[in-house]
């Protein structure tokens, strides 16, 4: 007995599927590095930001099949927590006069002040999940809705902490494609990690199986808090990534528009795998820049074609809409990748996730 | 005293404009489990037929210089139109997957609304002042209060009475309460299914509708972003209330409109910026305590 399960531990236990999610994620920034413009290079970078922002996503999200609304108020924060940390201290003081005066002599190089926004970030999360938790499946949606909003209220309104509705400006710009390449690889194996422990398999099975796993035990509020703790710490390093790369802020970034966009990618590419996180971002990315080339015009086959604004949302919606109709597990399936010819492990019916309870 | 009055009547518009939105989520959550997020840009598209689509500045009235009650019922029949499309199209192939996937397609549904209006109209906010005459102070026992307050509080206790009417009396109310409670048992009983969702999703569309007008007369203006935090304050109440109870969305968006009001009256001035903040966490603190909701009976809870 004890042997078959540590065999199966140990099959469980197999790293190719971060491995080939991460050399794909690093080919894919070499080339750019090396052969792209430098307009290539940026958005790479944002690409690569939005990476580690809906890995912390599925974090949650995957393991847990309730959907989240709010974890992008988690970006707001870690992204404001890097303003705070790393802006020349004589600025920042005139800037934002309520800010504590050893944060007002800060000045952080951006890995610490990266980790740092994701523990700020992760503090947060373990407050807000522990009340948000107890609810049950879609009433937990909406309360982290309700999170989002909160987020929004208090930093567009916090003045001198936050400069309110104004933006931030003049964050130093340490992040580029590397330092966002860096990240985005600590993210796809923290999460592979946490999704193989005992607190990821845990808190899967209470998705499937919620009444099975309490009677083994297993505590949901509890999977689920370190679960929300986890992701909201990776959103929080992708929100410092964000503000260190286009070194502006402002609480309208990190809210509706942002939160659509992200759950988009996780849904589009399948929202319980790691794989589908990391895909879906890559597809909707590429599709997202041919809208955007489409929206500011071009000219094809001596046809000008200029979409108008909002074509880009409307046709991501469309796409979301369709795999949510005809592929719920979204576009990858229900299974991680692995080497060629090996069969993936599965990510389980998390692609149709969520409390069926409810 | 007269303060007191108009907390009150403050607080009772705020609740009613709340309760009809917090009815218009319950009864779609009702016979489907959905949970309609795209509620709110139903809204804001239905109110966006009063002006005539132009990316300029300048907004040119379209069906808002139409007489009043043609304008009332085209609004109205815009909202349904749009909820029932949306059932039709989109939801309609949903109904065996799970609530989340429901949900956050329907999340998607409000975001190509939203952009559609975008598209169609920029996203400038627009001035709309259709009954001007409606924002007059009126005083009610030593309370002045604008007509447009007294207005929103008739139609919603109106409307209130008009749908509870239904729901016991005739037979598609009791058709879509019996859904709502057992949607298998209740088609194993004849009742059809299709007919009973389409009703509750043009019922919903049209508040959202009137919501939308009643908000224009508030504030004047149309923006595409208006259906949001409406829309947010009306998926707290329900949740207050307990999903799925309609009674419980009705008590729960009056509940959020009196907690509002007090804060607004008792918050120091320099944390009033922050009362949405205050009211969400006060709301999100109270599910603490009830996490099933305020008002909800034994046959609606949630069964693992």
């Amino acid at each position: 007995m004890t042997r078959i399960s540590s065999i199966l531990a140990w099959r469980e236990r197999r790293l190719d599927t971060p491995l080939v999610l991460s050399l794909l994620v690093l080919a894919l920034a070499a080339a750019i590095a090396v052969s792209g413009t430098a307009a290539m290079q940026r958005t790479a970078c944002e690409v690569l930001i939005r990476l580690v922002a809906v890995v912390g996503m599925y974090v949650f999200i995957g393991n847990s099949g309730v959907i989240s609304f709010g974890h992008i108020a988690f970006l707001g924060v870690g992204a404001y927590a890097a303003a705070w940390m790393t802006m020349e201290p004589g600025i920042k003081q005139q800037l934002l006069t309520g800010l504590p005066t050893w944060l007002g002599e800060a000045s952080l190089h951006w890995l610490p002040a990266s980790l740092l926004a994701g523990v700020l970030a992760a503090g947060v999360a373990l407050v807000a999940g522990a009340m948000i938790l107890r609810l049950a499946g879609i009433a937990a949606s909406i309360a982290t809705f309700a999170l989002l909003a909160i987020f929004n209220v208090v930093y567009s309104n916090w003045d001198s902490v936050t400069a309110g509705t104004s933006s931030i400006v003049g964050i130093p710009t340490a992040v580029g494609l590397w330092q966002a390449c860096l990240l985005a690889l600590a993210a796809i194996w923290l999460a592979h990690l946490y999704s193989q422990s005992r607190f990821g398999l845990a808190l899967r099975s209470v998705r499937e199986e919620p009444v099975a796993s309490r009677a083994c035990g297993v505590n949901a509020w509890r999977q689920g808090l370190v679960a929300f703790v986890i992701s909201a710490a990776l959103c929080g390093v992708a929100g410092a990534l964000d503000a260190q790369f286009l070194g502006v802020v402002s609480p309208d970034a990190y809210y509706l528009d942002r939160t659509f966009l992200c759950l988009a990618m996780l849904v589009v590419g399948g929202m319980g795998t790691l794989t589908g996180a990391v895909t879906g971002v890559l597809l909707l990315s590429i599709v997202k820049e041919l809208l955007n080339q489409l929206e500011s015009g071009v000219t094809l086959l001596g046809l000008g074609i200029k979409l108008p604004a909002g074509a880009q949302e409307i046709a991501i919606g469309l796409l979301m809409m369709a795999v949510l109709v005809w592929r719920p597990g979204g576009l990858l399936g229900t299974r991680e990748w692995g080497w060629p010819g090996r069969r993936g492990a599965r990510g389980g019916e998390g692609a149709v996730p969520l409390a069926r309870a409810a | 005293m007269s303060t007191a009055l108009q907390y009150l009547f403050d607080a009772l518009s705020v609740g009613s404009l709340y309760a009809l939105g917090a009815l218009g989520i319950a009864l779609i959550f009702g016979v489907m489990r959905l949970v309609n997020f795209a509620h709110g840009d139903v809204m804001t598209f239905a109110v966006f037929v009063l002006i005539a689509p132009t990316i300029e500045a300048v907004t040119r009235l379209w069906v808002g210089a139409w007489p009043t009650p043609l304008l009332v019922l085209s609004v109205l029949a815009v909202g349904a139109l749009l909820s029932v499309l949306a059932e039709w199209v989109l939801f309609r192939r949903l109904r065996k997957a799970s609530p989340a996937t429901a949900m956050i397609a329907s999340f998607a549904l409000g975001f190509v609304i939203q952009n559609l209006l975008l598209m169609l109209h920029s996203s400038r906010p627009k001035a709309v002042n259709l009954w001007p005459q409606l924002n007059q102070p009126v005083e009610v026992l030593g309370a002045r209060l604008p007509a447009l307050q007294l207005l929103t509080i008739a139609v919603a206790a109106l409307l209130l009475a008009a749908l509870a009417w239904m729901l016991r009396h005739t037979r598609a109310g009791i058709e879509m309460r019996a859904a709502a409670e057992d949607f298998q048992m209740a088609r194993g009983l004849g009742v059809k299914a299709n007919r009973v969702i389409m009703l509750a999703f043009a019922l919903s569309g049209a508040l959202a509708a009137l919501i939308g007008l009643l908000m224009v007369n508030q504030t004047g203006l149309v923006d595409i972003r208006m259906g949001a935090p409406m829309m947010l304050v009306a998926f707290v109440a329900t949740v207050i209330g307990g999903l799925g109870s309609l009674q419980g969305a009705v008590l729960g968006g009056l509940l959020m409109g009196a907690v509002s009001t007090l804060l607004q009256a008792l918050l120091p001035q320099d944390a009033r910026a922050f009362r949405d903040a205050f009211l969400y966490a006060s709301v999100i603190a109270l599910l603490l305590w009830r996490p099933q909701g305020l008002f909800v009976t034994g046959a609606q809870r949630q069964r693992v």
